[in-house]
């Protein structure tokens, strides 16, 4: 048997750095108080930017407008294709536009209190400040967000708001956001502030005197391993979610960058707190790659249930009414199809449980806009979902007009990520993290319409103006130690060449199923102490089966793709562990993370504010994880449980 | 099913490159095309050979990534769809099917179906943007803009970059999703003050990659999985005219 890992205690982590006084002051104070670097001298600082999405793209474009020398990375073959390109429903803003009672306030409390009192309330304050100028610089550029025949802009209600503040382009958003910030960044590309290095990945972060000073990449061309050293690093590498294998994220979408930063000295937070999607395709069969999400605006018109008997396997037109159950409606009758997305997920999954699930495996529910084509007229619901539709249509060939869409919820966005500070440094100085790949601002739970706005946040705003207070110290600086780069190197070759030997029986592809199946039924929607365990034994005896009989075919030196997929899936598995000690740990239930031992009479998930309210960051060591706890103080929102009934 | 699969094979950019045959059993009509992929190449790997390489992240139709020519389509033979979803249903047993990769000089095959299109991003960087840095933007409400022209400025901008109109045009043309960035920004009045520089780097650019002439064959618009509309390429010409009067 594989022992469990355990983790040991360290020492509490008590300054974020965020400064004191009144919350809407703070990020003023900060600015004010950041040190500036005088521009002849930025031309001389170099930084590097590891991801092209909302947040490093937007970054990347921003420094190098600010004067700095930039080295920009992603692994797809253009920066214009990272996954933010995907995001769908739109973005949150405090613009009040609509005057129904929105504000900087407003944001900043439905965030805090949307991720279940999770994350830190100046990080969030700021963030609700800086959503407005957003909004502006989109614009600006030309991001086509929908408007109204008075030539404003349109907004719209999204996950359950009571105001109107999210910013859309069709269902398009994050694709518009994103040309924005590539064009941005091609514009700097073309001024030649920023050098771009497309199929390239990250594969090690060098650490020389305590700071972080350049990456490792491999050039997925021609496989050379090249050395890129830098006065700063910025992380922008996104979400982790791919875990599970089968999730809403891009194929590519990876721990690998943040996990090497982590193991050289980057505290990881909240590992375990993850959103599960309530409305995405169920899975069709065994040779699933990915899952595809609808929208949740969905959820404005679309009526959830399913058949009240167990194994009802009638087609859903067959069903009477009086044999339906419109769970979301029944239990959460003030909400109704519009609970927040944990609790809608988890409801989904309670009835799939009691055998009433319906579709290939009773893994689904249905989505049933008969009502609404009904009271609005076809052409309206077309209007307003037709895309959504027709992307259903063609994955599973059914019609949504004729037939209630099937959903089921799927993995999609980690809340947790590299810890940073209020500056988005992380534990190793000269290590900024930014977007999805930090932990900063959502606590234990996402509000929709929020990370296109985080990523940003973080990269148009707010680390281009906290970076310069530590580059201003850079001429100090003294120059890299030449080991800790062949350290680096070597640790890359070595890997590689490792995963080319082993010429075993199974593919990496297949292992990453096998670790995304115990990840989602141990460590998925609901957790339990026996269930952690049982994938703390899993994990460590696949990984090993892994190392000993992984096979990679091809060679080191060429585009390889299995190569890439294996040097992931490795990566995969260490972080799968660390998300099952940390949602061991806390045996409370918090937003995303529902421990089934904390519930109320009703179900409901139960925080537990005594012991639980902070910042879970994890150190890495050989010897198993040290935790150090960041409490969250909470001086402007009252905590309270979440009800939604 | 049984598919048989004809796919381009070529080893790097100076290999010739030849179609290899394979067969793929217990196909299901639910896959997508890539997943059937994705079996043939679990299954290359355990017998020791070089699975198929290709591009693809999203696999949702917008990320631009995947790129493949099939039996002569550039994203095969639904209208509107990338080849990430296109489904195996629309095939049946006993099908053979060629696969290809994008086919234009200015994107030279780097792997079997993977290809080099780092010339759209060189197009961009020509003047496909609105010079505006971050923080100096005024309010979004200072500058209205009418739906009708947002709408179309937003069709233009759905344009995801992926290359098969060029694949799809007899001359190698990059008109559309050229005309289709130039669009974007000239209808919207954020985008008046660069509109006429930017038409004619842009199609300057376009020109030194060594793309062909656009002839109105409307190929690329019969491909495009976005359908952008042939009278991007109108208004690009008439914008290129006006800037080099
Ligand atoms: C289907 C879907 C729909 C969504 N809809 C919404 C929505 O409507 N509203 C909302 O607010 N949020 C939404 N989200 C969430 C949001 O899109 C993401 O959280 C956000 O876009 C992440 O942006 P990012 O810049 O942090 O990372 P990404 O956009 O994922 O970018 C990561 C970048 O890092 C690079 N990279 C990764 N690893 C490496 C490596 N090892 N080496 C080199 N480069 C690397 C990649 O190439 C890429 O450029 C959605 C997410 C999904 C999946
Ligand atoms: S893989 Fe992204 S569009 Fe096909």
């Amino acid at each position: 048997m594989n022992r469990i890992v355990d983790y040991t205690v360290g020492e509490p982590i008590r300054d974020a750095k965020a400064p004191t006084g009144p919350i809407e002051d703070r990020w003023e104070t900060r600015k004010f108080k950041a040190r500036l670097v005088n521009p002849a001298n930025k031309r001389k600082l170099h930084v590097i930017v590891v991801g092209t999405g909302l947040a490093g793209g937007s970054a990347a474009a921003t420094l190098g407008e600010l004067g700095y020398r930039v080295t920009s990375f992603c692994y797809q073959d253009s920066p214009r294709r990272a996954h933010s390109i995907a995001a769908q429903g739109g973005i949150n803003a405090a613009k009040n536009y609509r005057g129904d009672g929105d504000s900087i306030y407003r944001l900043f409390y439905d965030t805090v209190k949307g991720g279940d009192f999770r994350a830190r309330e100046s990080n969030v304050y700021r963030l609700a400040q800086v959503s407005v100028n957003i909004i502006d610089q989109a614009v600006a550029q030309g991001v086509p967000f929908a408007r109204e025949y008075g030539g404003l802009l349109d907004t719209r209600s999204f996950g359950g708001a009571q105001v109107s503040r999210t910013f859309y382009a069709r269902g398009q958003t994050g694709q518009q956001l994103l040309l924005g910030a590539y064009a941005a960044l091609e514009r700097q590309i073309a001024a030649g502030n920023v050098t771009m290095n497309t199929r390239h990945e990250m594969l090690e972060l060098i650490v020389s005197d305590g700071r972080a000073r350049g990456i490792v990449v491999r050039d997925m061309v021609s496989g050379e391993v090249e050395t890129h050293l830098a006065d700063a690093v910025v992380l922008a590498t996104g979400g982790y979610g791919n875990v599970f294998f089968l999730s809403t994220n891009a194929k590519g979408c990876n721990t690998t960058a943040i996990w090497r930063a982590h193991q050289k000295g980057a505290m990881f937070a909240n590992p375990c707190y993850t959103q599960i999607h309530p409305t995405c395709i169920p899975v069709s069969g065994e040779y699933q790659s990915k899952l595809t999400l609808m929208s949740e605006s969905l959820r404005n018109d679309g009526r959830v249930w399913v058949p009240l008997a167990k194994g009802d396997a009638r087609a859903p037109g067959d069903i009477p009414e009086d044999e339906r159950d419109y769970y979301l409606e029944r239990i959460y009758p003030a909400f109704g199809n519009l609970v927040p997305r944990d609790i809608a997920s988890r409801a989904a999954k309670n009835v799939c449980d009691e055998g009433r699930g319906v579709g290939p495996g009773g893994l689904g529910v249905y989505l049933d806009f008969a009502d609404a084509i009904e009271r609005l007229g076809r052409d309206a619901v077309e209007e307003k979902y037709g895309n959504l539709f027709e992307m259903y249509e063609r994955i599973t060939g059914e019609d949504p007009y004729r037939q209630p869409m099937r959903i089921y919820p799927a993995v999609h966005y980690t809340m947790g990520g590299l810890w940073v500070d209020y500056d988005l440094q992380s534990t190793v100085p000269g290590l900024f993290v930014i977007g999805e790949a930090n932990f900063s601002d959502h606590g234990a739970n996402r509000l929709g319409a929020s990370a296109l706005m985080q990523g940003l946040a973080d990269g148009y705003f707010v680390l281009p103006a906290t970076i310069g207070d530590y580059l201003a110290d850079a001429h100090r600086f003294d120059p890299v130690d030449d080991v800790a780069v062949a350290e680096a190197e070597i640790s890359v070759r070595t890997k590689i060449n490792r995963l080319l030997s082993i010429n075993g029986t199974r593919t990496p592809d297949s292992f990453h199923r096998e670790l995304g199946r115990i990840m989602w039924e141990f460590c998925g929607m609901e957790r339990t102490e026996e269930s952690l365990n049982k994938a703390l034994e899993l994990i460590p005896s696949l990984r090993e089966e892994f190392w000993r009989d992984v096979k990679v075919s091809g060679t080191a030196e060429e585009l390889n793709q299995v190569l890439e997929k294996a040097g992931r899936v490795a990566d995969f598995f260490d972080l799968a562990e660390l998300m099952c000690v940390d949602a061991l740990h806390r045996t409370e239930s918090c937003g995303g993370h529902f421990r089934a031992e904390s519930q109320d009479a009703d179900g409901e998930a139960l925080r537990d504010d005594e012991h639980f309210a902070y910042v879970a960051a994890w150190e890495w060591s050989d010897q198993g994880p040290i935790l150090h706890k960041e409490d969250l103080e909470y001086e402007y929102v009252t905590m309270t449980q979440r009800s939604y009934k | 099913m049984k598919i048989t699969l004809k796919v381009w094979r070529q080893k790097g950019p100076s290999d010739k490159g030849r179609l290899v045959s394979y067969v793929v059993d217990d196909v299901s009509p639910d896959m997508s095309f890539l997943e059937m992929l994705d079996v043939l190449n679990e299954r290359l790997i355990l017998t020791g050979d070089d699975p198929v390489a290709f591009d693809h992240d999203c696999r949702e139709g917008i990320c631009g990534m995947c790129s493949m020519v099939i039996d002569g389509t550039p994203h095969g033979p639904q209208r509107a769809t990338t080849t990430c979803q296109l489904h195996m249903r629309h095939y049946k047993d006993g099908d053979t099917i060629t696969i290809e990769p994008w086919r234009a000089a200015p994107f030279p095959v780097v792997k079997d179906l993977v290809v080099d299109r780092s010339a759209f991003d060189r197009i961009i960087q020509a003047g496909g943007f609105i010079s505006v840095p971050a923080g100096s933007a005024p309010d979004a409400h200072s500058m209205p803009v009418a739906k009708n022209d947002a709408d179309d400025a937003f069709d233009a901008a759905t344009c995801i970059g992926c290359g098969a109109c060029v694949a799809a045009c007899p001359n190698g043309s990059a008109a559309l999703f050229t005309g289709a960035k130039i669009t974007h920004l000239g209808l919207l009045p954020q985008g008046q003050p660069e509109r006429m520089a930017r038409a004619k780097a842009m199609v300057e650019q376009m020109d030194a990659e060594g793309f062909g002439g656009c002839t109105n064959t409307g190929e690329c618009v019969a491909v495009c999985p976005k359908g952008i509309s042939l009278d991007v390429i109108g208004r690009m010409n008439a914008d290129f005219l006006k800037s080099s009067k």
